[in-house]
């Protein structure tokens, strides 16, 4: 419960004003908590009079936190190859047992993925726990849960990180359920806190609003799924050293009740906005599909690819694959033009790596501009085609 | 076909602005709304009672101004709304919220299929679908965008992969949940509208669903949120002023190395 | 301006503006350029339970009447005139069935209309027959327990997308108007088939074509009403259906303002919003008169047809003249708002203008409307 001292209250409404759920209100000069308080604690924070607490009720039982030890990483493996996210994990993974003092593992579960335990060692990992079956042939989340979950059990890891892919996604939080464990989705930072080694995890909160430190105190494993390309891939380093543990499953954990039918790998994605080096960005601003003809033209000048806000996909103005920000994808371009976009925090989420971000907008005071390296005040009609034109000329 | 949608109240993120002055969110004219997703998750299950026979009944853990968005459920076409409400659920994490769910839902019946959306907009974690499937030892598939076919006890589904699409059968009961292209929801019908406004939403607290303390709201989370700031702006910003076309002469000066 | 709606009546308000909002305004400017029938929207107003707002409760309706078709009408009208239009001609095009039907035609045709499952549409127009409706050459003749129709219907909203027709045709040609009977031709019907697609200036959304019979059999008990009654029929059809026009008129104009409000606060001028000139104040401040007077007109109409006066031609004609013009001035106005934006498709008002045109003409033009009001008060004064 959030408890209001009354004594202590000045009544100034710093709290009201924090809160980003509505849940407390200043009513005859004293803090009022309402029911949809979530107990983020951000009120307590900002009130200096220090009149708000947060009074905790019998919890759990605080588990042998020491008998858990080493970081480890979900290794996913898709078409024929480990997707690129696992580097990423390994990259951060690498510092965060060296800070802890412990070993970094991977955790290899498929069929037929021996051949990757090198590139595993290479990237970092100390061991790799290889599960090789042919009843992983398919991602299945019961069985692929119940692979990971035996073997935390057994090895028992302090932290589990895995991608924030449509698999890592589907299939970590029913092992966290199962083992009573913490669970932060979507981190787009990590850190370990010196003193009592505790994972902190960082990830946007509230529709991308506000960024929450998050940490499980009392529970082990420390579970996370990262979002892919906001950590820097581990560097390969052929010459490392590591242990492979091939481990059996019994059969029983590998039956399912799911059975995949059909694998479509969809054609109409043509480019992946991930992976390109130029992105012209389109929002409300574009008015319409004919807005889109125009980032398209610049894009083609710049060899890049159109992305887009939530607001020009909701619109139906282009799909959404293209969509970049909290509900979209996490872009990491070396340039970003963003055109007509107001910049609402839950687009700048997904975009705010790139290395150089223009904004284009007629709205000076748009938040877009606090993020861009390079901002053009003006009416986008008129200044993305003579961007374009003049692009071209240059070319000639 | 017993059909049942989990539904949450959140507040309309795209509504939702840093005050860039204050630094703190600006509140003003947020209105509460039912979850997007779950609207699908709810379409999804009123179409399938549509198709199969059966009820939909719509679930949401919430304070008690939640209560609106089941009554939206009605006028939606689900045919009743629980809520599930009490101040000891506050602070729950998607461990306890799953709990919770899970125990809530043994409270009120069995069903062949549970459909959520698969994420919240106000916290994006799409955890608790999933979550509430290992709970109630459920098969599950997240990101469904489409649900084939309904026989022989099972479903089978399109899930919506990074790279494409997975087609995936499953024996009922089961738990799914959905991305938005899996259908176009519909606008509240007349009918339905006044069903809801007579339909009787019980409330259920964590004594009626059997909920054990240790395991609900902030006590029963497993994480804690130790700290909430805002992004930091970008340091190095330069923005042109002049005409359109001194603007543009500006940028593209300064964009040499990647023309 | 409080209306004092009902809880029911703001339902179907919110309803309508829903759809309006979620399925009509996203998609309109491309039905528009394409030329496209708008069947899925229809179909979405199905299942909000729009189209059984004039049914009567027994036959899977609400059991609203004229006024809540207005209010209906209104608000889809803010969306898309061609979409409201093909809502008001399913709705004008079961009325003679409401209005004059026996039970068993009631029973048949009204829960689909009601549920929305099938549409229905008004064929009176003809070649040589539009404001004189005297001037009709289709035909129908009783050959057993068949009538047989011969002719062609033009101009006829929703043809070819409805299932359900009521056609007026000439039972007695020899007695001109008052040998007319009203007959349902239903989607299918041997000797039943459409002609040319209409290609129009505005509300391209909804579908204009031509119906032709050409020895077109029915059966016997598709008469609506008795034999050479059609004309009565008509006329106080077109007496319930008039107000429903006005309202799209009110809804276009609304719209309009909207756009145009929002627009002048929005462009800045010599260093200020437009807004902030008397010259664009005036002619905002003019639109909104205009569209509240008109609005007050329409619900003082609807709400005394809904009361069944004896006479209701006079308020109908004045409701859908008045209404109508405004909504062609505050239309043309608020082009005038947006200024060179105004006359270019990016911008909605362009397309509000072109739609609100066919509200003069359609369904009595207000030519004939002043001459209904004209024959009136002659009549009252006498």
């Amino acid at each position: 419960m959030l408890r209001v001292d009354a004594e202590q209250c000045i009544g100034c409404g710093a709290c009201e004003e924090q809160c980003a759920f509505g849940a407390i209100v200043v009513k005859d000069g004293c803090a009022v908590v309402g029911d949809s308080c979530t107990l983020c604690g951000s009120c307590v924070d900002v009130c200096e009079a220090e009149a708000l607490h947060i009074e905790e009720g019998p919890g759990r039982e605080a588990a042998d936190l020491s008998a858990w030890q080493g970081i480890w990483v979900f290794a996913e493996f898709r078409h024929g190859q480990v997707a690129p996210v696992t580097y990423e994990l390994l990259g951060v993974g690498r510092r965060l047992a060296d800070q802890r003092g412990v070993p970094l593992s991977a955790v290899l579960p498929g069929s037929g993925v021996r051949g990757e335990c090198d590139a595993l060692i290479a990237a970092g990992a100390d061991t790799v726990y290889l599960v090789d079956d042919p009843a992983l042939v398919q991602y299945r989340e019961d069985v692929y849960g119940r692979v990971l979950e035996e073997l935390i059990r057994c090895y028992q890891p302090e932290v589990v990180l895995a991608g924030a892919t449509a698999i890592g996604r589907s299939v970590i939080p029913q092992v966290a359920t199962r083992l009573g464990a913490g669970l932060t989705a979507d981190c787009t930072g990590l850190d370990i806190r010196p003193g009592d080694g505790t994972l902190l995890q960082t990830r946007p909160a509230f529709g991308g609003n506000i960024m929450a430190t998050i940490e499980c105190p009392d529970t082990r494993p420390q579970m996370a799924t990262v979002r892919p390309k906001v950590m820097a891939p581990a560097e390969p380093d052929p010459d490392r050293s590591g242990e492979v543990v091939e481990v059996e499953i019994a059969p029983e954990h590998l039956s399912s009740r799911v059975e995949v039918l059909e694998t479509v790998v969809s054609e109409s994605e043509q480019v992946n906005i991930q992976e390109v080096e130029v992105l012209v960005a389109g929002g409300r601003g574009l008015e319409g599909e004919k807005g889109f003809a125009l980032i398209r033209e610049l894009a083609e000048e710049l060899g890049g690819a159109v992305a887009a806000s939530r607001a020009a996909v909701d619109a139906g103005w282009i799909s959404y694959p293209h969509q970049v920000g909290q509900t979209g994808k996490t872009v990491c371009p070396k340039l970003y033009i963003a055109c007509g976009i107001s910049g609402a925090i839950q687009h700048a989420v997904g975009m705010q790596s790139a290395e150089v971000v223009v904004a284009i907008n007629r709205d000076e005071n748009a938040p877009i501009f606090n993020i861009a390296t390079y901002g053009l005040v003006g009416d986008l009609f008129e200044v993305v085609p003579l961007l374009a034109r003049k692009i071209q000329e240059m070319k000639k | 076909m017993e059909l049942l949608v989990c539904i949450k109240q959140v507040p309309d993120a795209k509504d939702v602005r840093l005050d860039p002055r204050t630094n703190t969110l600006a509140r003003e004219g947020v209105e509460s709304i039912m979850n997007p997703f779950d609207r699908h998750a709810l379409e999804e299950a009123v179409r399938l009672k549509e198709a199969h026979g059966g009820t939909v009944t719509a679930l949401s853990m919430g304070p008690p101004q939640a209560e609106a968005v089941l009554r939206e459920a009605i006028a939606c076409g689900a045919d009743r709304g629980v809520l599930v409400s009490d101040r000891a659920f506050a602070g729950a994490d998607t461990w306890a919220t799953s709990y919770t769910l899970a125990r809530a839902i043994d409270t009120i019946g069995s069903f062949d299929l549970i459909l959520c959306g698969k994420q919240a907009i106000d916290g994006d974690t799409a955890q608790v679908g999933p979550g509430l499937a290992a709970r109630m030892n459920l098969p599950y598939v997240t990101c469904v965008q489409k649900t084939r076919d309904v026989v022989d006890g099972g479903i089978e589904v399109e899930r919506m992969m990074d790279d494409g699409y997975d087609v995936v059968r499953l024996p009922l009961p089961a738990l799914l949940t959905v991305v938005k292209d899996i259908n176009e929801p519909r606008v509240p019908s007349l009918k339905g509208k006044m069903k809801a406004r007579k339909a009787d939403i019980p409330v259920l607290s964590a004594a009626d669903i059997g909920a054990e303390e240790a395991c609900i709201g902030l006590a029963g989370s497993p994480t804690r949120v130790v700290n909430v700031f805002s992004p930091e702006p970008r340091g190095d910003r330069k923005i042109f002023t002049g005409t359109a076309e001194e603007q543009v002469d500006q940028l593209i000066e300064h964009l040499r190395d990647f023309l | 301006m409080d209306y004092f709606l009902t809880e029911e009546q703001e339902m179907i308000v919110e309803t309508a503006r829903e759809i309006a909002r979620e399925k009509i305004i996203p998609v309109r400017a491309e039905l528009d350029e394409k030329n496209e029938f708008a069947a899925s929207i229809l179909e979405d107003i199905a299942r909000a339970d729009l189209f059984g707002i004039f049914v009567p409760e027994e036959y899977g309706g609400l059991g609203g009447g004229c006024f809540e078709i207005v209010l209906a009408l209104e608000e889809l009208a803010k969306g898309c005139v061609g979409v409201a239009t093909t809502f008001a001609a399913s709705a004008l095009g079961i009325f003679p069935v409401l209005i004059a039907g026996n039970e068993e035609q009631k029973q048949k045709y009204l829960p689909d209309i009601a549920a929305g499952s099938r549409w229905a549409a008004f064929g009176l127009t003809e070649a040589n027959a539009g404001s004189d409706a005297s001037g009709i050459q289709t035909t129908a003749v009783l050959d057993g327990d068949e009538w047989v129709l011969n002719g062609t219907k033009q101009w006829i909203t929703n043809g070819g997308e409805a299932q359900i027709y009521t056609i007026v045709a000439l039972t007695d040609p020899s007695k001109g108007a008052r040998g007319a009977s009203i007959f349902i031709v239903e989607d299918g019907d041997p000797g039943f088939s459409y002609g040319k697609k209409e290609d129009k200036m505005g509300i391209r959304s909804s579908a204009t074509r031509e119906l032709i019979m050409q020895d077109c059999r029915i059966p016997r008990d598709r008469l609506v009403g008795r034999k050479g009654t059609g004309f009565i029929t008509v006329m106080k059809t077109l007496d319930v259906s008039r107000p429903g026009i006005a309202s799209l008129g009110v809804g276009l104009g609304q719209a309009a303002l909207d756009e145009a409000v929002t627009y002048a606060k929005q462009r800045v001028q010599f260093g200020k919003p437009i807004i902030g000139f008397q010259a664009i104040q005036h002619m905002l401040a003019d639109m909104a008169t205009q569209v509240e007077a008109a609005r007050a007109l329409v619900y003082a109409a609807a709400r005394h047809i809904d009361a069944h006066p004896k006479n209701m031609s006079k308020v109908s004609s004045m409701c859908k003249v008045f209404a109508t013009d405004m909504a062609m001035k505050v239309t043309v106005d608020a082009v005038q708002v947006l200024g060179g934006y105004g006359y270019m498709k990016e911008y909605p008002v362009e397309k509000m203008m072109r739609d609100a045109k066919i509200l003069q003409i359609y369904e009595g033009t207000n030519q004939i409307q002043r001459n209904v009001i004209g024959q009136e008060l002659n009549k009252e004064y006498a």
